[in-house]
């Protein structure tokens, strides 16, 4: 049985605890556990931490949940008949700290992300085996029963159970995954954005990819704009109206360097050309001031890494500004209406082109597919506005 | 307003609206009480079952029954109680009940609410009953440019 969790409060132990998660569940490995058990004890373990830790945190909080992790690991074997023979050799203590830690964490995102999973799975996965947090958390922030959540990691787990050594893991999927995390969101008590940011930094720090480093980039340069992205009353900002004085400059700074570096490696990827997009948003002071030819030059290079029809939406969305509606509308029409947001794109470019009737019908229309509610406010919001424009006229 | 250069976010939940009333008629749509009562036993235990199975996969989130009586209610001026209205006329829809699902895209909600569809009724044989499919408004993403 899993004890009740406590309440939150100890956010510092918290954070070190997530990121212990990963060392922990690699030494057990390495000990000879096998995944899916091992992964189970570390969670027991990271339960009890929130407990015990909360008042006085151990000295050697690594040790200290190792230790406690292959304790439960051993009960967990125990209570398995099958892995009867296991438990002989499991009996000894855990050796005093990790050797190959680094790889083992490395090993731990490429399978918890493994691409034979659905995305959904390898979320979950990952947030839990590699992000060190509790399957009720997980199920709070993505707004599912707590068992439905455990069902869907024991699945996981035991899909990678079946994957064979010489299978090995994709890079791509553990990025797409922590993507996925990232856009996610601020739901509730748990702050994906900022654990996904937490693991690609962590990713970033393992190993030498430009691609991973322009995925942090994009990552931090979002972020930063967080404050300003709702106004005091839970209304969605756009871009174009935020106050740029509340966005985080020392993470802009950060994920400009982050990203020149990789950019000098000459090994372009699509991250890597969504966050200089981002950054020469970041980069202007007011919105007049936006590159608008660079930005298209960026969603050109984007196009060419792989066509889809949203990145050439926005593409159009960013002719319309650097060279005017008529030219955003022309790139508009040779794309599919209907994929996600072609209408809001095409209203805004309707309106800039001084077609108001049209553009308020469009508002009104893209409120009505809007995929989230505060963008069906927004859109509401804007032909509203039209409405009112046209009235006073 | 852009989107995402990813597509759509993961998982996306649906609600699967069972109608009293409202629907298009089902190919086999001899009345619930009509049937016999093992009939009824063997509709109910496919439902519950389905509900098992979703939890199993990772996929269920709810489900409630709703009693086929109600009314409508509204606001009807200061320091007056609220209007109601009903019981409902014979010609509205009727929500029977909801479940609802979070799934990895529209297919296999699709897929699901098919499979639901295929609950036993008279005669032991799939009730081919209508079901109506809504998506959820989801989270705004992150990335939005």
């Amino acid at each position: 049985m899993t004890p009740p969790e406590p309440d939150r409060g100890s956010d510092g132990h918290e954070e070190l605890l997530r990121s212990l998660t990963p060392v922990a569940l690699g030494a057990l490995v390495r000990r000879g556990a096998d995944f899916a058990t091992a992964e189970d004890a570390v969670q027991e373990a990271v339960i009890k931490a929130l407990t015990a830790w909360a008042g006085d945190p151990p000295r050697d909080p690594g040790a200290w949940l190792i230790t406690t992790a292959w304790r439960a690991f051993v009960d967990l074997a125990r209570s398995d008949r099958a892995r009867r023979a296991r438990e002989e050799r499991s009996e000894a203590e855990p050796p005093a700290g990790p050797s190959r830690q680094t790889d083992d964490t490395l090993q731990l995102y490429l399978r918890c992300a493994h691409p034979s999973l659905t995305t959904s799975s390898a979320v979950a996965l990952t947030l839990r085996a590699v992000g060190g947090l509790t399957t009720r958390q997980i199920a709070e922030a993505y707004l599912v029963p707590e068992a439905t959540m455990a069902q869907r990691i024991s699945r996981a787990k035991r899909t990678v159970s079946q994957v064979r050594l010489d299978e090995p893991g994709d890079l791509g999927t553990v990025m797409h995954t922590l993507y996925l995390v990232f856009n996610e969101g601020y739901s509730g008590d748990i702050d994906l954005a900022a654990e996904a940011l937490r693991l690609t930094r962590q990713l970033s720090a393992m190993m030498d990819e430009p691609e991973v480093r322009g995925l942090l980039a994009l990552m931090l340069l979002h972020h930063a704009r967080r404050a300003a992205r709702r106004s005091a009353d839970g209304r969605l900002v756009p871009l174009a109206q935020q106050d740029r004085d509340r966005w985080d400059r020392p993470a802009i700074t950060e994920g400009v360097v982050i990203l020149q570096a990789a950019l000098e490696r000459d090994r372009l990827g699509p991250y890597q050309a969504q966050a200089a997009i981002a950054a020469l948003h970041a980069d202007a002071s007011c919105v007049e001031d936006t590159d608008w030819v660079q930005i298209v030059e960026w969603f050109d290079e984007l196009v060419e890494l792989g066509d889809n029809p949203v990145v050439r939406l926005n593409r159009a969305a960013a002719v319309g500004e650097a060279d005017g509606a008529p030219a955003g509308l022309a790139a508009l029409a040779d794309i599919d209406p209907s994929i996600p947001r072609w209408t809001a794109v095409a209203a805004h470019l309707h309106e800039r082109n001084g077609e108001l009737d049209l553009a308020a019908e469009l508002y009104a229309r893209a409120a009505l597919d809007a995929p989230n509610l505060p963008e069906h406010e927004h859109q509401t919001h804007q032909a509203a506005r039209v409405n009112a424009l046209l009235r006073s006229r | 307003m852009a989107a995402t250069s990813e597509g759509n976010l993961i998982m996306a939940k649906y609600l699967l609206l069972k109608h009293y009333r409202g629907a298009p008629t089902a190919l086999h749509g001899v009345p619930m009480d009509q049937w016999t009562p093992q009939e009824v036993d063997a509709h109910v235990a496919y439902m519950n079952d389905f509900a098992a199975k979703l939890e199993t996969t990772g996929e269920y989130v709810d489900g409630q029954a709703l009693a086929p009586d109600g009314m409508w209610v509204r606001y009807d001026g200061e320091n007056r109680p609220p209007m109601t209205d009903g019981p409902f006329a014979e010609t509205k829809d009727l929500i029977a009940g909801w479940m609802i699902i979070d799934v990895d895209g529209e297919e296999r909600a699709i897929e699901l609410a098919g499979e639901l569809s295929a609950a036993p009724g008279a005669g032991g044989e799939p009730i081919h009953e209508w079901l109506e499919v809504r998506p959820f408004l989801a989270h705004p993403a992150t990335v939005t440019e």
